[in-house]
């Protein structure tokens, strides 16, 4: 659509709006479907913001960091520890490594056993905490190595378990896409629906204007115009209601998940206010399909 | 202006119009009468491509009809104004905007100035504001009449625009095409009422044709 007859669409024409009779129904139908998909859309986009930044997350703090378990009877824990740390020390790529000291691992251990918990009178094994640096650490030869100087160490460089996190990162932002498009879709569908029912019980008007010498672009203009105005108000209301559902979750500083962690950040915000011209412009599309094949049938 | 060549209309099976050929010439003012029946509502759809033939070959302002693309047709209609024997309206607009309907949907303004000299010289300006279904079968058939006239249209094809109307309201109507005939519009009417023709033929020379057994034939010199 040329930039001239997009600005004509949007200033209306008062008396061309006039020939279609208001239709209670139907105009709340396409209102309250915009507004109610568009609430959803809000939490589908929150969901798949929320998972971006979650594979983010767990990407940086798992792609660099790996830990070394070392289980060895009381006597040798400190001799097979510091021989660890000195391979270590002389291993290229990696950047750091200490030694958790018993507080750390009562604070790793708290949330399944609780804070009492008798540290010296358990087998617990000791953990080291790797730091890689950019160009990174051959992991099957630090693996030999560790054989050969510390029996009791095995290297867990986190690669098990973060591909899987990765990937479920990734299945949920793309769920939340997914759900996006599909909500687009079913309100496409709906509208569609409503301007068809609209269309159909204004066979008398599109009859008449006909006669009087209208063109099918004049008179789907007048339909278009109203659906998509009423899209537009509806996926407003829904936008704004989405948000405020969004801003009353818990916060995620408070608890801590990834479900408490289900908003917006920042400039984030702004991307709902989106939806409501996504949702014109569906709309918009529908209900030109919509009218021109309806004309074409009420020939 | 509009002329048919070997036309035939079939509906259900049945042929009602059936080797149909005549020709309205520019300024020239002609009745269409028959018994109900005959097909002379059809005749009058067929005129503006509301209805296309199923046979023969049907010339709008020299363009064939079965050519015109559906925004062509719009087009044409805009020269054509029509009167229904049924009065259709938009019933939630006030019978003026009504009557400016045309004009509205072709994007011209110049139309409401004339509107006022109309609506007075059908009776109805006292009922601009009124909606539709609050108007009774003649007013309707006055409303319909002023719309078809008001872009001052080329051709006015009218269907029985005088059934619900008394004898002095038929004959200010007919004056109002008489007028327009005389200023070169081309007028077909679709009537049974012979008082109507005869006195139609003393303002202006219209002639008269009748469908019978499915064909048309110039009839006139008995009325």
């Amino acid at each position: 659509m040329k930039i001239l007859a997009l600005t004509q669409f949007l200033r209306g024409d008062k008396q061309a709006d006039r020939v279609v009779p208001p239709s209670g129904h139907t105009a709340w139908l396409t209102s309250f479907t915009a507004a109610t998909m568009t609430f959803l859309a809000v939490f589908a986009l929150a969901l798949s913001l929320a998972a971006g930044r979650l594979a983010e997350r767990w990407g940086d703090a798992l792609a660099r960091s790996a830990t070394i378990r070392i289980s060895a009877p009381a006597g040798q824990m400190d001799a097979q520890t510091r021989a660890v740390l000195d391979v270590l020390a002389i291993t290229p790529g990696v950047e750091r490594a200490r030694a958790m000291d018993d507080a750390e691992q009562r604070a790793l251990l708290e949330p399944w056993f609780g804070p009492n918990l008798p540290l010296d009178a358990l087998p617990i094994p000791r953990l080291v905490e790797v730091t890689e640096d950019d160009t990174g650490y051959d992991a099957e030869g630090l693996r030999q190595r560790l054989a050969a100087e510390a029996p009791g160490a095995v290297l867990d460089d986190h690669t098990r378990w973060r591909k899987p996190l990765a990937v479920a990162a990734g299945r949920l932002r793309m769920l939340g896409i997914t759900s996006i498009l599909l909500i687009g879709a079913s309100m496409a569908a709906m509208i569609t629906l409503a301007a068809n029912a609209a269309l159909a019980a204004n066979a008398q008007v599109i009859r008449v204007l006909r006669l009087v010498g209208a063109r099918d672009a004049y008179i789907a203009r007048a339909f278009v115009r109203r659906f998509t105005l009423r899209a537009l108000a509806g996926s407003a209301i829904g936008a704004v209601a989405g948000m405020i559902g969004v801003a009353l979750l818990p916060s995620a500083d408070v608890a801590g998940g990834f479900l408490t962690g289900l908003g917006f950040q920042g400039a984030g915000w702004l991307l709902p206010f989106l939806i409501p011209p996504a949702a014109a412009l569906v709309a918009f599309f529908a209900t030109r399909f919509a009218a021109f094949r309806k004309l074409k049938e009420l020939t | 202006m509009i002329a048919f060549e070997n036309v035939a209309y079939s509906y259900g099976g049945g042929e009602l119009l059936s080797e149909v050929s005549l020709r309205l010439a520019p300024g020239s003012f002609h009745f269409l009468t028959g018994p109900s029946g005959a097909g002379k509502s059809t005749l009058l759809k067929l005129c503006y491509a509301e209805l296309l033939p199923t046979a023969g070959r049907i010339t709008l302002f020299d363009r064939e009809v079965r050519s015109l693309d559906r925004d062509e047709v719009a087009r044409m209609r805009r020269r054509i104004g029509v009167v229904h024997q049924d009065c259709q309206f938009l019933d939630h607009l006030p019978l003026a905007t009504n009557v400016t309907l045309p004009a509205m949907v072709s994007g011209r303004s110049s139309a409401n100035e004339d509107l006022q000299d109309l609506l007075n010289w059908v009776g109805l300006a006292p009922l601009a504001d009124a909606l539709p279904p609050q108007l009774s079968g003649g007013e309707r058939q006055r409303a319909a009449v002023a719309r078809a006239v008001i872009m001052s249209p080329d051709v006015v094809l009218a269907d029985e625009p005088t059934g619900n109307l008394d004898w002095e309201m038929s004959l200010r109507l007919l004056t109002l095409l008489v007028e327009l005939n005389k200023m070169g519009k081309t007028i077909l009417i679709a009537t049974h009422d012979l008082n109507l023709i005869r006195a139609a033929k003393q303002q202006v020379p219209a002639r008269v044709l009748r469908i019978a057994k499915r064909r048309v034939q110039l009839a006139g010199a008995d009325l």
